[in-house]
């Protein structure tokens, strides 16, 4: 357990010290305050808020990969755990059945994409952010029905 | 005694064998042409012992009847078995009304057989051709094709593709989990072979011009990437490893390069990679989706799917230039496209009213016409000799193969008895 906590702290100033690398407009004393992150994150990991799963799926319609305004309250909330956080994050876009198959292996991507430009405009280390589209190959629901495709037309957000 | 035994239960086995492979895709014919050519192939003698493990004058017929262009006599409607052209007595075959007749006779080789087969014209009185096939000892199917090919050939003057075969993804649950495949077949259906099975999904096959290669999208490094693959060693190589999508590749006609989809850049473009030097050429500078490359058969252009008119249309792209002109303008989704071999036919998956269908297009005058009626159609692959495609469609929540002539007027099913399968695609001549 605390080597484990000890591994985190380690991790997160190093992600501290290379976004205070990058960042060309920050001064000195920000880059002091972010080395100085990693503690508050480790105490604030056991409070109640993050122990309430958040829904991991968002939804889109047919050909579109636009963030409906649900969306992008569920995406705020997402970035706000993430924000400061050095945990890695897949964002897996898919289509549903309708159309071709490789300009669905692109839409998935483009939707992927919509959540990952929302969450970086959020604060979210885009760096910690991986986009894999899957397009119609695994989806989350079989059938031809317009409620399993709805339930395909998805990004999923894996921790 | 023994080795009789032995001899036998070999013979069994292959029997049994090409059952199992007979029950995976059945043709079934929805539709042909109002006037098909009524031909007669008579059941071939045999010369050798045993019995054959195949019945090479049925799969002849079976292989006339699916191009819808013949209507083949049946066995129990034949007068007389004739097994060469002097025994043909055109007056009965005329009551018939049969056009055709085709005799054959099988003979026992050092490792194998051989074929002698006639096509005699009923009408003209004439023998056409006799010919010669030989092939190993399980190469009857084969046999048969070849056969099969120059008939229709001879009376069709349209070069055959019975002996050409098909590569499509079949998937299926294994232990409760999705398991997909990469499955090579005889065009029929017939003999299947998984050339590699995945855990993780497979998309995309494409074969080499020369028919040794194939290429395809794999999900087994927990990405896209692209890999070609020799179906004769199974020696494998992974072409790509980019950030974001590797996907849709397609080999150029004269095998060198590779034509496929990348999103390194932000979002998918166009690439080439010449295959001798191992360097990609981006072809495609749009913010919007540009994907599904296939090559114009002087390799001189590519079609592609972009949306970049806000809808999904094809797109030609000329390679020395750089220059895009927009080829579909009929409906408001056009994607996918495959170039008939004479490079004057365009295929494609086409929505109308809110269907998705195969449709061609005459690429100089533009007019379009859709070719199908069933439901989600995708992945048309053009034969080689440009008569007829074949597609995936979903019957039920199963996905199955279909076939259909360019002129629409051909249609059949090869429904698979086991799992989904789909992205079938047609091989090239193998000779």
């Amino acid at each position: 357990m605390f080597k484990s906590v000890k591994t985190g702290l380690g991790l997160a100033c190093v992600l501290a010290v290379m976004a205070g690398c990058s960042s060309t407009d920050t001064d000195d004393t920000a880059q002091q305050e972010m080395a100085q992150q990693p503690e508050p994150v480790v105490e604030t990991a056991p409070e109640p808020e993050t122990a309430v799963p958040l829904d991991n799926v968002v939804y889109f319609d047919f050909d579109q990969s636009l963030l409906k305004p649900e969306t992008r309250e569920l995406l705020i909330q997402h970035a706000d755990r993430l924000r400061g956080s050095a945990q890695a994050v897949r964002l897996e876009g898919h289509a549903d059945e309708l159309g071709t198959r490789e300009y669905n292996l692109a839409l998935g991507e483009r939707r992927a994409n919509a959540v990952r430009d929302f969450l970086v405009l959020q604060g979210v280390d885009a760096a910690s952010l991986e986009v894999i589209s899957y397009g119609e190959e695994r989806p989350a629901q079989a059938g031809s029905s317009e409620s399993a495709r709805a339930m395909n037309r998805r990004v999923v957000i894996v921790k | 005694m023994i080795k009789n035994l032995l001899k036998l239960v070999s013979l069994v086995a292959v029997a049994m064998l090409s059952l199992e492979a007979r029950a995976q895709l059945v043709v079934d014919i929805t539709s042909g042409i109002d006037d098909p050519t009524p031909i007669a192939v008579a059941p071939f003698s045999w010369s050798g012992t045993g019995v054959l493990s195949e019945d090479v004058s049925d799969i002849i017929s079976a292989d006339l009847r699916r191009s819808g262009l013949f209507a083949p006599v049946p066995k129990e409607d034949m007068l007389s078995f004739p097994k060469a052209p002097d025994e043909v007595i055109f007056r009965d075959w005329r009551i018939l009304g049969t056009e055709y007749v085709v005799t054959g006779r099988i003979e026992p080789q050092a490792s194998g057989y051989l074929l002698t087969f006639d096509l005699v014209n009923i009408f003209g009185q004439q023998t056409m051709f006799t010919k010669q096939v030989s092939g190993g000892s399980r190469q009857l199917r084969d046999i048969a094709h070849r056969a099969a090919d120059e008939i229709y050939e001879a009376i069709t003057g349209i070069r055959g593709a019975f002996s050409t075969e098909m590569i499509y993804v079949q998937e299926e649950q294994r232990g409760g989990r999705p398991s997909y495949s990469l499955v090579r077949s005889d065009i029929d259906g017939a003999r299947p072979k998984v050339i590699r099975r995945f855990s993780a999904p497979v998309m995309s096959p494409s074969w080499s011009p020369d028919g040794q290669d194939v290429a395809y999208v794999s999900f087994e490094t927990g990405r896209p990437a692209i890999f070609r693959e020799n179906l004769r060693t199974g020696a494998r190589q992974q072409l790509t490893n980019f950030k974001g999508i590797n996907s849709s590749p397609t080999w150029s006609p004269d095998g060198t390069k590779m034509a496929m989809v990348l999103s390194k850049d932000g979002n998918p473009e166009i690439y080439v990679l010449d295959l001798r030097t191992g360097k990609f050429t981006r072809m495609t500078r749009h913010f919007s989706i540009d994907t599904e490359p296939n090559w114009m058969p002087d390799g001189k252009s590519l079609v592609f799917t972009s949306d970049r008119g806000g809808k999904p249309q094809i797109y030609q792209l000329t390679l020395a230039t750089g220059q895009v002109d927009r080829l579909t303008f009929d409906g408001d989704y056009n994607a996918r496209p495959r170039v008939s071999p004479d490079g004057k036919t365009l295929v494609m998956v086409h929505r109308s009213r809110g269907v998705f269908t195969i449709a061609t297009m005459d690429i100089v005058s533009g007019r379009m016409r859709v070719l199908t009626e069933t439901r989600l159609d995708e992945s048309p692959s053009i034969a080689p000799n440009g008569a007829m495609l074949m597609y995936a469609t979903k019957r039920g929540d199963k996905g199955i193969l279909a076939a259909v002539s360019l002129d629409a007027g051909v249609k059949y099913r090869l429904p698979s008895r086991q799992g989904d399968v789909r992205e079938p695609a047609w091989s090239p001549y193998f000779d």
